[in-house]
């Protein structure tokens, strides 16, 4: 489906005709979806519709689930990221992703934020220090956690272990970020911090996100595409889905008529 | 229905209170420092059991070295990387059944294939060995059921950051998993400390006074030391303090070893 890209983004990631199975079941029906820099991208549908599938074919987390298989391509910067000589380690160090429930290590704050930058082989300890660092600062956390960096990630609050694990996903400088209903799990007060962080942070990443409420697609995102079923109703600009979108589908899940 | 599940778990507390009350009645005055620091003398009539205590902690140390390596990386292939099917399959069929094995088929097995197959000899080595095959499938099940607590979700994080397989099992998973393995391992030991048939054939002898010095030594242990006095001995009746003693230093050795194991896991656990 193509939208109309008024903002003058430049394509980050897209899917061509992508059709996804659980080992019989046909969860994904031909999406076709454009993603650009610096914006946010909501998927949206009911529980089933495949938006987290969708989702975790964006940077290959399905292939963790035996039996499962994607057809079509899923392209990052025009390379299909499904072609067989990808090196999936390396493609999600440019995809990042958040998950629904918080999932801190049982490591120290400092230790879960450097992760991702051990793993990829860095040692220099000023270089992992401020890196930490920064990535805190931008998932809004430093000033909460400065001086005990090296207490128990696990000690910290639902929604300060949720901004823990965007600023971890930060450290390593990803380009595209996936938010997997990252505010499903939090109260109204750390959902206000992690969607002003979203706000944020879409100056400097593509942001996907899959979320079950609709205010929150409303507020934070700039284009929202519609899901039911597997197959991808509509998507347009945030505004014309939520005032006047085109199909009634989309405006009976919007207006909680089903879903 | 809830009393008599009440009554079933006290037998078990009660069962291990009554054994070591009964062992230290019988068996406290037997021990003194000359008892646990030198070798039997007169026939081992009297003197002490230091060469069964060394003996022991070799045969058991030995026996980790064997079996935790062994033990933790068939636990993680089968739980992180085997994709489930017939080989799979297989392989659990034969670690429960190795769990089943008589303990004395394992004492038979460690005489034909490592003292005279491999040209071991009755050594430490061989009774190392032979423990080891037989810690195996506590060590497998107990590493297994420590690597199935581990959370997916800290799986799904760690690759999500762009880590490799194995890197995520090094760096998150083994250390989270770290002290349920610990534990199964410890357990292991305490059941490998207390074996008599594996290491009858295989590493210990009636009698031996000097302590050793390779692992291809031959040496006496507490169990079999035990099971030597009260059947073979030149005055069974008049040792009979001393093997109450030597059963009593055994089971301290072995709760003491389980005892390590608690308090490093719950300190473990803390640190979290």
């Amino acid at each position: 489906m193509m939208l109309r890209n008024s903002m003058q983004n430049s394509l980050k990631m897209s899917t061509e005709d992508l059709d996804f199975y659980y080992g019989d079941f046909h969860a994904l029906y031909g999406i076709t979806l454009d993603f650009y820099e610096n914006q946010v991208t909501a998927l949206i549908g009911p529980s089933g519709c495949g938006k987290s599938t969708l989702l975790r074919c964006l940077n290959r987390m399905n292939d963790l689930i035996s039996y499962s298989r994607a057809d079509g391509k899923v392209l990052l910067d025009g390379d299909d990221i499904y072609d067989p000589n990808v090196d999936v380690v390396a493609l999600r160090r440019h995809v990042g992703m958040v998950f629904q429930k918080p999932n801190p290590f049982p490591k120290s704050i400092f230790e879960n934020v450097a992760y991702g930058l051990r793993v990829n082989g860095v040692k220099d300890k000023s270089f992992l220090a401020e890196r930490v660092e920064t990535s805190l600062k931008q998932a809004a956390l430093w000033d909460e956690v400065k001086e005990r960096l090296h207490d128990s990630a696990l000690g910290l609050s639902g929604g300060q272990q949720q901004r823990l694990c965007i600023a971890r996903a930060m450290a390593v400088e990803p380009e595209v970020l996936l938010m997997d209903e990252p505010a499903s799990a939090l109260d109204p007060i750390a959902t206000q911090k992690i969607e002003e962080l979203i706000h944020q942070l879409k100056d400097t990443y593509t942001i996907i996100i899959v979320t079950h409420n609709m205010q929150q697609a409303a507020r934070v995102s700039d284009v929202t595409a519609f899901f039911y079923l597997g197959k991808l109703i509509e998507v347009d600009q945030t505004e014309t889905i939520f005032t006047r979108p085109n199909l009634q589908e989309t405006s009976d899940y919007i207006t909680g008529r089903f879903g | 229905m809830f009393g008599l599940f009440r009554i079933s778990a006290a037998i078990n507390g009660a069962a291990l209170l009554v054994v070591v009350y009964f062992l230290v009645v019988r068996g406290w005055r037997a021990i003194n420092w000359t008892f646990l620091t030198q070798p039997p003398v007169d026939s081992m009539t009297k003197g002490g059991i230091l060469p069964c205590i060394i003996g022991t902690l070799c045969l058991s140390i030995g026996a980790i070295a064997v079996a935790l390596p062994i033990g933790v990386a068939s636990a993680i292939y089968l739980h992180e990387y085997a994709r489930p099917g017939k080989v799979v399959r297989l392989i659990r069929l034969a670690i429960n059944n190795l769990a089943g094995v008589p303990s004395v088929v394992f004492g038979l097995f460690g005489l034909a294939f490592f003292v005279v197959y491999l040209d071991m000899g009755v050594s430490i080595l061989a009774g190392s060995l032979t423990l080891g095959a037989l810690t195996l499938p506590v060590i497998i099940g107990s590493t297994e059921e420590a690597l199935r607590a581990v959370p997916d979700t800290y799986r799904e994080a760690s690759l999500g950051l762009g880590a490799t397989k194995w890197q995520t099992i090094y760096r998150v998973v083994l250390p989270t998993a770290l002290p349920g393995i610990l534990t199964g391992a410890i357990l292991g030991i305490s059941r490998a400390a207390g074996e008599t048939a594996p290491i009858m054939f295989t590493a210990a002898v009636f009698f031996t006074p000097s302590l050793p010095t390779s692992i291809f030594d031959e040496i006496m242990a507490l169990p079999y030391h035990i099971y030597v006095l009260a059947t073979a001995g030149t005055d069974i009746e008049a040792t009979r303090p001393l093997q109450y003693g030597t059963a009593l230093v055994l089971i301290a050795l072995v709760l003491g070893l389980n005892l390590v194991a608690i308090i490093y896991r719950a300190r473990l656990r803390r640190d979290r």
